[in-house]
């Protein structure tokens, strides 16, 4: 008889996603090949592009920024149950606050801006995620769909401000105006020159403790206990005392909050004002992060770090084998997010059967397994 | 009559002659194996059913009834063994296979859709062709005629969703005999029954059986085997002890044979010696989350040194009763009373009110409830005080504090494997359990509130469990046990409650009342229908002694 | 009369904007009522439109075209299918992967074989489905309301059109007529009942899913081969979204679907009409407001504020058989 056991750990947390991640990459191998491109060339490519010389590496570190409060913001929410689809809409909504911050105190200094902007930002980002929350806890709306919705509200309403409210007059361009001065994020390359014009700035700082931040969140506070006790079993929760409908609004706000960092990264580290889309889709790579990192900071870490090498090595290979377009990235992570989140019994299945028969080899003499529960 | 039915009959007329078995055997089942995990389910299993017979087959929760009757209606597949309908050899690939056999079930949950009319149910599945409405007409004529046949009124064209508990099993069973079964599996069919739709399932499956229907009727009630079966099986841990005719036995050897040996229940304790209320609730009515009413105006008391069992039939308004009086949900009116003072519920967070008010919670089902089985054990021994200063101060989680918490647990109940770091889910349903006493008791509360504390326990956690809560009543503490198993009330409890639809329906000495009394309180058979206040009044006096 | 021109123009324009709606609504009406999320509707759609701009490009066929958006999108749903069905994935997060599949491989294989900024030739003649005109639609142009209401708002649109809308009742009859639709819903609201009949539930399933992918694909050649003269990057812009908003704002029913999807489609036309368009009164509308607006509702919807939506009770949830 043989008995599907649970996964040791190390294989559960190290031996399954490794084996997801190298099928989809081995898939995303094959699509370059039909394009009519040598995979490992692309490989060397952008393995240089994201890490061989400073400038690459700055870039690969900013992009990676916003993949961590991408992959943090979904995150959160996953660990308190909710599927949070809204990061993008949220960062989206987050460029309101940072951006007229730091305008209005573009003369000051920017270690008083950043604080005020991150505050308006995780208020705005904040309240986009509160409010998809508030009507899953108390009117029972699910979350998937209204925070799709939210999204494409948030568009909306950002081409309205851009357009009539924030543009200027000698602009065509529906876009803010720009901040000069103090309203910019300090670039590290102005200390440290080795990553020449990439745009990596102090908010790469802030992802990291946000990182921290969000381990002694969830696994260090009261809070953080009652977020994963309701994501785990809602029910128990609920026998705990625990207030289900406050922990989603809660949850929910937290991540959207985390999401509208990435408007300080994106509005005032690199574009210097509010232009239209300028959260790219990071807010969406931020599923594939945060599934790949199992809900994990340093999984969310090493995630985020993947698909900041991905989109400046990338980046690098649109430029080299202009064949392989930016477009490339998209597709790799539609397989990782395939492969590592949807498809994830691909390989787990037959791991289970193939520990399960190691066990019974060694336990055959002893034919009264210890009675477990029903799972 | 249907062209399934017609085949039916062709087969029970018995041309097959077996090789194996007597040709009278409408089902024959050899050597049956099944194991789910770790779990040996079925241990090979030999079962000889009799044609026109109606075969109870009792045994405690988890002895394996619905396993083997789920591999009979081909919704598992054993692993060995050999299986015999109408005296030939089959295997059954899957359920459409079984119904062609002329198996049908009736499931412990009805397998109905909800929003669909009974017609679209009892057709589902069994329909003749691509359109519907052939198969709709044809199905209408046929449930007339059942109706008249079996007393199986139901109105075709209503919705699942709209009938009650009783009309759903009724079409359920219309469901198998449009099918053409003639030979029909009822798994636990009164479990959620009234009385009175009970007695009347008894009746029609009386007229089935004289019309050469074959029943296997799955149940733990004695009762029940007793009033219609003709021959029963007992099974336990999965294993088929003993095949007798009703006729030649009697509830105490079934009873027996059910659970191996005689397990003395009778705990060691003294008097009680109850002193102040601790718990008091009046007139207190609570609805379900589908808004019908469970709990319908109960009142008592619990007095600090005593335990108040409070009996009855699942699904009596009982769960719902503990949910109110714990916090987890609100009462529709009357009153909870804590200590002299009123507890009002309004947020979703009633359950920490009431912890803070020293009212201790183990929870009738503990997975689902007590435990969030995905995390460690040291977690799980402060769930729902996860805010006390004891595991951290303000708003942090002191690991350490909660892991020598743990510790302590582990240490004092005896909870194995010994290991904080262990999933809730990999440990047994009696350290499970253990795990939920340990961290509800060890708080030392004032009121401790216990749903089904031993469902699904083995043996020896069973008396360590029971002796624990005996200690809690000598410490002083005012408990309030809930438990679907007489027995267990019987032996810890100083007062009894009977519980029935949703109201207090008698009390009763544990030390003078006979089981028998017990049963006709529980099933609802009250000497007087006395109104609820009453009794409350004769509770009042009671307890005023 | 000028007023009157500027209406039948309008809902023509509604007309030609619901069909990707509808087809692509009828599509998730399918999926999710045999209890298949799919919020990758948008990516199937695109995926399709994809395929059948170039198969028409290639061959010069609009119909080949078709039949290659159609494979192209099934494709695509069979993954969705093999992960949700199969291997017991999360529904949301397979459709998430499908939509980022979709809008990767259709603008790098783009660019790849036609080099034009992920673009597909400009189509003409055969290649497009185009309009036909119904008989008399010239003569009776002039006759007055009757006759624009005639000749410009029910003829002269492609056949996809007229498809379109004839799936609505299709779809009522198979749902609720037949004994696929009977298996079909009762596999998203009680799978274990459907097992216990003997119907195998995941077979059902998968069969809803591919209905999904075909109407997905349909969808998305209307939008290359039908709408536009070609495939451009990202050309659903959304549509697959507001699709699913009126599948639930239409609760899961076929006729409603029509309705929500002409609503929808309405809606867009009129953002696109009033661009910049003074409204007397409330002076100049946002346009942005009226595009935003199916969301809203969706949003209010489902929130409860008007009515209430319920979808299917197994929505979402893998079925498994033995424990």
């Amino acid at each position: 008889m043989i008995v599907r056991k649970p996964l040791p750990r190390w294989a559960d947390l190290i031996l399954v996603p490794f084996l997801n991640l190298t099928l989809a990459f081995l898939i995303s191998g094959l699509v370059v090949l039909i394009i009519g491109e040598n995979p490992i060339e692309a490989v060397k490519i952008l393995l240089f592009g994201a890490f061989g010389y400073g400038e690459g590496l700055g870039y690969t570190l900013h992009f990676a920024t916003n993949f961590i409060f991408a992959g943090l913001a979904f995150s959160i929410a996953s660990h308190a149950g909710q599927f949070n689809i809204g990061a993008e809409g949220q960062a989206y909504v987050a460029g309101l606050g940072a951006i007229l911050v730091a305008l209005a105190l573009d003369q000051t200094h920017w270690l008083l801006v950043m604080p005020l902007a991150m505050i308006a930002s995780a208020a705005i980002g904040g309240f986009w995620g509160f409010v998809p929350g508030y009507l899953a806890a108390k009117r029972g709306s699910h979350v998937v769909i209204t925070t799709i919705m939210f999204n494409f509200i948030a568009s909306a309403f950002m081409v309205y401000m851009l357009n009539r409210v924030l543009k200027q007059s000698d602009n065509m361009a529906p876009e803010s105006a720009t901040v000069v001065n103090a309203g910019r994020m300090p670039q590290l390359r102005e200390w440290w020159d080795y990553f020449g014009y990439s745009p990596l700035n102090v908010m790469f700082f802030v992802a990291v403790a946000a990182l921290i931040a969000a381990y002694i969140l969830l696994w260090r506070t009261e809070l953080g206990y009652k977020i994963r006790t309701m994501g785990q079993n809602p029910s128990a929760a609920h026998y705990a005392g625990i207030s289900n409908s406050a922990i989603v609004m809660i949850a929910m706000t937290i991540s959207g909050a985390v999401a509208g960092m990435i408007a300080l990264n994106e509005v005032l580290g690199v574009q210097n004002r509010l232009v239209l889309d300028f959260v790219f889709g990071y807010g969406f790579v931020g599923i594939a992060v945060g599934l790949m990192g199992r809900n994990h900071p340093i999984g969310i870490a090493l995630a985020a770090l993947l698909f900041g090498a991905l989109y400046q090595g990338g980046q690098e290979l649109a430029f080299m084998m202009p064949a392989v377009t930016r477009e490339m990235i998209l597709v790799i992570q539609a397989l990782v997010i395939l492969f590592t989140g949807a498809m994830e019994g691909l390989f787990r299945r037959p791991l289970e059967m193939m520990f399960g028969m190691l066990e019974f080899s060694k336990s055959e003499k002893s034919d009264d397994a210890p009675a477990s529960s029903k799972s | 009559m249907t062209d399934k039915s017609q085949a039916n009959e062709q087969r029970s007329s018995g041309t097959a002659v077996s090789q194996n078995a007597a040709p009278q055997l409408a089902i024959e089942l050899a050597g049956i194996n099944k194991h789910f995990g770790p779990v040996h389910a079925n241990k090979d299993i030999d079962l000889k059913v009799t044609r026109g017979t109606v075969h109870g087959i009792v045994g405690e929760n988890g002895a394996g009834k619905t396993t083997l009757m789920s591999i009979l209606y081909g919704f598992y597949t054993a692993e060995t063994g050999r299986i015999f309908v109408d005296g030939k050899e089959v295997t059954i690939k899957d359920s459409s296979h079984a119904l062609e056999l002329g198996i049908g079930m009736v499931h412990q949950h009805f397998m109905l859709v909800d929003n669909f009319t009974v017609l679209e149910n009892v057709i589902l599945g069994a329909e003749d062709d691509a359109l519907l409405q052939p198969s709709l007409d044809k199905a209408r004529k046929v449930l007339a005629q059942l109706a008249r046949d079996y007393e199986l009124e139901v109105d075709p064209d209503a919705l699942i969703e709209d009938l009650s508990v009783g009309g759903q099993q009724r079409v359920e069973i219309l469901k198998a005999l449009y099918r053409g079964a003639e030979i029909l599996i009822l798994d636990e069919p009164t479990g959620v029954l009234t009385p009175s739709e009970a007695d009347h399932l008894f009746k029609v499956l009386e007229t089935l059986r004289k019309q050469g229907k074959t029943i296997l009727l799955i149940t733990h009630k004695l009762r029940e085997i007793m009033a219609i079966t003709d021959d029963v099986s007992v099974m336990r841990q999965g294993a088929m002890v003993k095949t007798l005719e009703t006729k030649n036995t009697d509830p105490a050897e079934l009873a027996e044979l059910m659970v191996g040996r005689r397990v003395l229940l009778r705990v060691d304790k003294g008097p009680s010696n109850p002193g102040d209320v601790k718990l008091e609730v009046r007139d207190l009515v609570v609805k379900d989350d589908m808004d019908i009413t469970r709990v319908k105006g109960i009142n008592f008391e619990v007095r600090a040194g005593e335990i108040v069992g409070i009996a009855g039939v699942s699904g009596n308004g009982q769960s719902d009763m503990l949910e109110a009086i714990t916090g987890m949900r609100k009462a529709d009116s009357g009153q909870l009373i804590v200590k002299g003072k009123e507890v009002v519920i309004k947020g979703d967070d009633g359950a920490a009110k009431l912890r803070d008010m020293s009212v201790a919670h183990v929870p009738e089902d503990r997975q689902e409830l007590g435990l969030v089985v995905t995390f460690e054990q040291w977690e799980n021994a402060i769930l729902g005080y996860q805010d006390d200063d004891k595991y951290g101060k303000g708003a942090f989680l002191s690991i350490p504090a909660a892991r020598e918490e743990a510790n302590r647990h582990i240490e004092k109940y005896d909870i194995r494997p010994a290991n904080n770091r262990l999933k809730a889910a990999n440990f047994s349903g009696g350290n499970q359990q253990k795990i939920v006493l340990a961290r509800e008791m060890s708080r030392n509360p004032d009121v401790l509130v216990v749903g089904q504390p031993t469902r699904g326990v083995d043996i020896g956690a069973i008396e360590f469990i029971h002796n624990q809560i005996v200690a809690m009543r000598d410490a002083g503490k005012a408990v309030l046990l809930v438990s679907v198993e007489l027995d267990e009330i019987r032996s810890l409890a100083d007062r009894i409650l009977v519980m029935f639809d949703g109201h207090i329906v008698g009390e009763a000495d544990p030390a003078t009342a006979t089981e028998a009394e017990l049963g006709l309180l529980m099933a609802g058979v009250s000497a007087d229908n006395a109104p609820e206040s009453d009794k409350r009044e004769a509770n009042n006096k009671e307890s005023a002694k | 009369m000028e007023l009157f021109d500027s209406l039948i123009l309008l809902l023509d324009s509604t007309v030609r904007l619901t069909v990707p709606l509808l087809l692509a609504c009828l599509a998730g009406l399918y999926s999710e009522r045999a209890g298949i999320f799919d919020i990758g509707l948008e990516g199937k759609m695109l995926a399709g439109a994809f395929g059948a701009a170039v198969v028409a490009a290639l061959t010069g066929s609009a119909w080949l075209g078709l039949f290659a958006g159609i494979g192209v999108s099934v494709a695509m749903a069979l993954v969705h299918g093999v992960a949700s069905i199969t291997f017991r994935g999360n529904q949301i997060i397979s459709g998430v992967a499908i939509n980022f599949l979709a809008a990767g491989l259709t603008t790098l294989l783009g660019q790849t074989w036609f080099r034009q900024g992920g673009r597909t030739p400009q189509l003409n003649g055969d290649a497009r489905f185009n309009g036909f005109d119904f008989p008399f639609a010239d003569q009776l142009a002039e006759v007055p309301v009757v006759g624009s209401i005639y000749s410009e708002l029910l003829s002269g649109h492609n056949v996809l059109v007229y498809a379109a809308f004839f799936a609505v009742p299709i779809t009522y009859f198979v749902l609720f007529r037949t004994r696929f639709g009977l298996r079909l819903r009762a596999s998203g609201e009680n799978p274990k009942a459907v097992d216990t009949a003997g119907v195998n539930v995941n077979m059902m399933r998968f069969k809803a899913v591919l209905i999904t992918g075909i109407l997905c694909g349909i969808a998305g050649a209307y939008l290359s081969t039908g709408m536009s003269s070609g495939f451009v990057k990202d050309m659903t812009a959304g549509r697959g979204f507001i699709a699913l908003a009126a599948l639930i704002f239409a609760k899961w029913m076929p006729v409603p679907a029509l309705y929500a999807c002409l609503l929808f489609g309405f809606l867009s036309a009129l953002g696109n009409f009033m661009q910049g368009a003074e409204l007397p009164i409330i002076g100049e509308v946002p346009v942005q407001l009226v595009q935003a607006l199916p969301y809203i509702l969706t949003v209010v919807l489902l929130a409860g504020f008007i009515g209430k939506a319920v979808g299917p009770k197994a929505g979402g949830i893998p079925y498994v058989k033995e424990r």
